[in-house]
């Protein structure tokens, strides 16, 4: 209908640009310094290609800048771009932590990369463009405009996890990725295609309307199958993107071929950005499918439920008995997305401020110890194994600390962020007083303690083995300032949670339909 | 007129063999086909709604969806010559350094 509109009107360029710096200000400036490092390269002798990391973190800077500007600006949701994109609390919420992720991967890298020896300006344009690519999905209102975003996302990612050409676990890690990527965007369009198929439209509350109004005139029961069917097949598409169980198979692949710094990148910003998707998808447009745990209806909630379940309990269980640092943060973060779904099926204020806030604080937590096992890799050392932490302690013993404090925050033990974020989620469960959904919080809870056995292998590793070597860690300056941010982030949300509790009620109004 | 239902009859059992073949095929350039013919019957099964309906912005997000798979073909192919320089083989299962 909107597109309609967009052919027979003449097109008014002039509305086009005044939407694009009213609602895109940080999309526009993310794209602009892609662009301008990816020329930048070019210009730059060996020993100044850091510049084009430096030009990369002032890119990002001059987009918070702009997205802070919105935050004052932006009391209400506003659209634009013919109803393809909206501008709400839920959409600079997370554009915040895309910023964030961003910003913090780009500074674990500069180091990592000069060890790796492939300094280079594209890898900067590449992680700009994903970053882009994530605001646009957080701001998508419209089934194409989130699936292009998407894409923009993707395609980068795949090239970002390939970036070391000469590692053949690169290469491998990315066809892996790449394979399974693409193959969930067809099942994402093909649930996409029925859908439209069956409300004519591909925007997301106008399909809400759609669904409801056909439900409402007892539509023939192939209406239902269709819409079930619809929903299923975008659900499966997403658990492939969160890498939830049964469709996580590349997730440890890809994580462990993938270069460090690029595993942390998408173990955080492109997991956050698929759930703000998924919640955007199946809270505005699908809200009709919900369904509910009584046995009387089937719906998204039950299916949430079922894989929420054997995602937290086989990523805990399969992480026990790994000995790759990497695999073992792989499957660590499989356990976390079947937390995170908690949020979504509890459907309450709680839930969602669980869900959102536990993505915040992913930021820190995931990417603090994803940034200690950078630090590892030097030289002729991977530092990808667990034992590669032995005796980290007498080596630097500042590191070792900090990185307890990951842990046990990504464990959820007070005072760290990590228990904030878990605490909502769980109450968001037991506030419903559905007993399957309590049940499923019990589970949930058992499984939190499983995941400190294995993080506690770290712990022991670094405070009570042996040391293979004495030489300390040598950390370039802006590693450290991350680690140090991130550490000082952990303990403010976990001691004083308030203001960032306020911050993420920005985003559930939005969720709940205020 | 060839009714509706066969089109989409069509499409489902195109996504079908795609889907299948993604699962079964052992060579990366079959799994690349065979990914492309799930996004091809999408696009039949968009067109169709979108002509049923009388109604165009089914057939616009089909353009998109051609954008798209031919980019994804792109980063697609570089990751096979990638991997084929650095071992001289396109089959899955020789790519198995990454243990599950």
């Amino acid at each position: 209908m909107n597109i309609m509109l967009l052919i027979q009107a003449k097109p008014d360029w002039q509305v086009l640009a005044q939407d694009a710096a009213r609602l895109l200000m940080p999309e526009m400036l993310v794209i602009l310094f892609a662009c301008f490092v990816l020329v930048l390269e070019f210009m730059l002798t060996p020993e100044q290609r850091r510049w084009a990391a430096y030009l990369s973190l002032a890119g990002l800077g001059a987009a918070g800048l702009s997205l802070a500007l919105m935050f004052v600006k932006f009391t209400t949701a506003e659209v634009g771009f013919y109803e393809m994109v909206v501008v709400d609390g839920f959409a600079l919420v997370f554009k915040v932590i895309f910023l964030l992720a961003a910003i913090f991967t780009i500074a674990l890298s500069i180091k990592f990369l000069d060890v790796e020896n492939e300094q280079r300006g594209e890898y900067y344009s590449l992680i700009l463009f994903a970053t882009a690519g994530m605001m646009f999905m957080a701001s998508g209102a419209d089934l194409l405009s989130i699936f292009i975003s998407f894409e923009l996302m993707a395609l980068t990612t795949y090239i970002l996890v390939a970036y070391l050409k000469r590692d053949r676990r690169s290469n491998e890690a990315a066809m892996k990725y790449f394979l399974l990527g693409i193959f969930s965007s067809g099942i994402f369009l093909y649930g996409m295609s029925l859908i439209y198929g069956l409300t004519a439209e591909t925007n997301l509350t106008k399909i809400a309307d759609t669904l409801a109004r056909l439900a409402r005139q007892q539509a023939p029961q192939a209406t239902g199958f269709v819409a079930m069917a619809g929903m299923i097949f975008i659900a499966a598409a997403m658990f492939f993107k969160i890498a939830a169980v049964p469709f996580h198979m590349w997730c440890p692949d890809a994580y462990e071929g993938a270069p460090t710094s690029v595993t942390a990148f998408m173990s955080v910003g492109p997991k956050a950005a698929a759930f703000a998707i998924f919640a955007r998808i199946f809270i505005d447009g699908l809200p009709g499918l919900r369904g509910d745990l009584t046995g009387e209806s089937f719906g998204w909630v039950g299916l949430l439920a079922i894989v929420s379940a054997l995602t937290m309990t086989w990523g805990n269980i399969a992480a026990l008995t790994q000995n790759s640092a990497k695999r073992l943060m792989a499957y660590s973060s499989i356990s976390h997305a079947g937390y995170l779904l908690l949020g979504l099926i509890a459907g309450n204020e709680t839930g969602y401020i669980g869900l959102v806030i536990y993505l915040f604080v992913y930021v820190f937590m995931n990417l603090g110890a994803w940034g200690v096992i950078v630090a590892q890799r030097r030289a002729s050392i991977l530092g990808e194994r667990v034992d590669d932490f032995n005796g980290l302690i007498h080596r630097s013993p500042g590191m070792a600390v900090m990185m307890t404090i990951f842990l046990l925050s990504l464990t959820g033990i007070p005072p760290t962020a990590g228990f904030v974020g878990k605490y909502f989620l769980f109450a968001g469960l037991i506030e419903t007083g559905n007993a399957w959904l309590i049940a499923l919080c019990v589970l949930a809870v058992i499984n939190t303690a499983i995941s400190l056995y294995y993080y506690a292998r770290f712990i022991k590793a670094m405070f009570m083995s042996d040391v293979k070597e004495e030489e300390p860690l040598a950390l370039s300056t802006s590693l450290r300032a991350t680690l140090v941010t991130a550490t000082v982030m952990v303990l403010l949300v976990g001691v004083y949670p308030r203001p960032f509790i306020a911050f993420t009620e920005n985003a559930t109004r939005h969720l709940l339909g205020l | 007129m060839v009714p509706m239902s066969w089109y989409l009859a069509l499409g489902a059992v195109l996504f079908t063999i795609g889907a299948v073949s993604v699962i079964v095929k052992r060579d990366i350039l079959s799994m690349l086909l065979a990914i492309e013919l799930m996004l091809n019957s999408v696009n039949l099964t968009l067109v169709t709604f979108s002509s049923y309906f009388r109604e165009l912005s089914g057939q616009i997000l089909v353009f998109f969806v051609m954008v798209v798979a031919a980019a994804e073909a792109g980063v697609g192919l570089a990751i096979v010559v990638l991997l084929f320089r650095n071992r001289q083989t396109v089959d899955v299962d020789q790519a198995s350094m990454l243990k599950l």
